[in-house]
């Protein structure tokens, strides 16, 4: 059971093998293959399992039941649901640029899995370690807008136009604030490196750690990473009183699910990356030198530590979609560029300042 | 052959392929997205070279900033039935002869050069390297270049800014 505390054991077992059987150019293939399928599964399980969760808060937040009827409280609700979306006709306008319209979902889906492939799940299941893992993950994420806007465009919907521009502005706004909150914890832990970022929180995570300035940094993580997905309260994009459902009015069938699964795909990785700079990734809960404290929490397999951080943060996100009013879009833009950028800014000198005086812990 | 070579052919192929649809295509949000696609294969040879801060800087540079930019003012300025008129067959001419004459040049230099294998190991390139070179003042360091651009950048800021509001005000 060794390889449920380090997966290298595990990868390196495959490693090897692979590399008897195969050359080694073969193998990469292979390894790279195997990554992707792995990813590709992990994002079916996600969208199954992230669907019923959120309409199961929903249900708890507005006193209702949720999906009761099919399977035992509902569970197989969203596979109803998946068989549903795959036997819808896939539609197309008229007039539609039908090349454009095909690709949109695919871009989106593209930046969500180059995104995920830097995070890192437990402690050596980590599919690529960059040097420069956080403006990797900033880097890829800002390719899914483009997605977001080649379909409101090629659909010839102007309900579709706006909810893609709407979309566009506010994604492109929330991308600074994401970045700056993350590198106000990049100011203490002196590497981009996730894997470094992880090691550097064995005595503490960094929300306790940097206390003040790390706390104001992950609230506005939260707010900028929810308005990053698009979700509500900050949904306005695809607010359906106003604009029926925004870029994704044309769509139907399995294109419908693309941008469907992108969107909670989003939210798992925006989860992930907050749970990995701010909570610690995979790394236990561990108070300073309390060493049978320490010990015990080790005994619980990282894996469980990531998953359930992960689980916290999207539980706080599907919690502000369910509570909060929305937003207009001229509120949304003053509260990035009047209020979260200038606090962001300062709040990164006041960080660079504590990490100068060594305040922190 | 070997697996890296028929990684580097097949990124250097699509490239090429989406530079000439770029160029040729008469629909302007198409060729934006063809030019997306050559920028993000600039990218990923970088990635194979293990260059992954240059590979990101391409990324979010060129890939997430001016492509973006292009497709929002295409958004608002073009309607989706709106084609390109064909180039006329003397500007056709010209351009397919200066493209051709810089595939020339580039080709023949190439091809003459002596390509000398280093013998030094290859310079590390890690975001702190980068980071001290950047805020460097000794030998080495690129401290005033650095703080000259970020003043040219933020000159330029605030004059998008005065010119955005001139217009406000007037209507």
């Amino acid at each position: 059971m060794k390889w449920l505390y380090d997966f290298s054991y595990l990868t390196h077992a495959i490693h090897k093998g692979l590399s008897e059987r195969f050359e080694p150019g073969t193998v990469v293939i292979l390894e790279m293959v195997m990554v992707g399928v792995a990813f590709m599964l992990l994002f079916a399980v996600l969208g199954l399992v992230l669907v019923y969760a959120e309409r199961k808060v929903s249900a708890v937040i507005q006193q209702r039941l949720g999906p009761m009827r099919v399977g035992k409280w509902g569970t197989a609700q969203t596979l109803a649901d998946v068989v549903k979306l795959l036997l819808k006709e896939p539609l197309i306008n008229k007039d539609a640029d039908r090349f454009l319209f095909n690709l949109a979902p695919f871009v989106i889906m593209i930046a969500a899995f180059m995104a995920i492939a830097a995070l890192p799940f437990a402690k050596g299941l980590h599919a690529i370690d960059f040097d420069i893992g956080i403006l990797y993950i900033a880097a890829v994420s800002s390719l899914g807008v483009i997605g977001i806007l080649l379909a409101g465009w090629s659909s010839n919907n102007k309900y579709s136009l706006i909810g893609a521009m709407r979309s566009g502005a506010q994604i492109i706004s929330y991308e600074l604030s994401v970045a700056l909150s993350l590198l106000t914890i990049v100011v203490l832990t002196g590497s981009l490196q996730l894997s470094v970022i992880v090691e550097s929180q064995a005595d503490g995570w960094w929300i306790f750690k940097g206390h003040i300035p790390a706390m104001i940094a992950f609230l506005i993580f939260l707010i900028a990473s929810t308005a990053e997905t698009n979700r509500g309260p900050f949904d306005l994009a695809e607010a359906e009183s106003e604009l029926t459902a925004g870029f994704h009015t044309e769509y139907s069938g399995l294109k419908f699910a693309f941008f469907f699964l992108a969107e909670f795909a989003n939210m798992f990785i925006v989860a992930g990356i907050g749970a990995t700079v701010f909570l610690g990734g995979w790394m236990p809960f561990h108070i300073g030198t309390w060493e049978g404290f320490n010990a015990v929490m080790d005994f619980i397999p990282p894996i469980v530590w990531f998953f359930g951080k992960v689980g916290f943060m999207i539980f706080l996100m599907m919690w502000f979609r369910w509570t909060f009013p929305r937003l207009r879009i001229d509120q949304l833009l003053t509260l990035e560029w009047k209020y979260l950028l200038p606090i962001n800014l300062m709040n990164i000198v006041l960080m660079a300042f504590l990490s100068l005086m060594g305040w922190h812990f | 052959m070997a697996t890296s070579a028929i990684i580097f052919y097949t990124i250097s192929g699509v490239m090429i392929l989406f530079s000439l649809l770029a160029v040729t295509s008469r629909r302007i949000l198409r060729a934006a997205i063809y030019l997306l696609f050559a920028l993000a294969g600039t990218a990923a040879l970088y990635f194979m070279v293990d260059y992954q801060f240059l590979a990101a800087v391409q990324l979010i540079v060129y890939a997430g900033g001016i492509v973006v930019l292009i497709i929002f003012s295409v958004l608002l300025t073009t309607h989706i039935n709106e084609k390109l008129e064909k180039p006329t067959w003397g500007k056709v001419f010209i351009t397919a002869t200066l493209a051709l004459g810089g595939l020339v040049l580039t080709l023949f230099i190439l091809t003459n050069h002596e390509f000398v294998l280093g013998t030094k190991p290859s310079a590390e390139a890690t975001v702190s390297v980068i980071g001290e070179r950047l805020l460097g003042y000794q030998a080495g360091g690129y401290v005033l270049p650095f703080e000259v651009i970020s003043i040219l950048l933020l000159a330029a800021m605030i004059g998008a800014i005065v010119i955005a509001k001139r217009n406000a005000t007037k209507s």
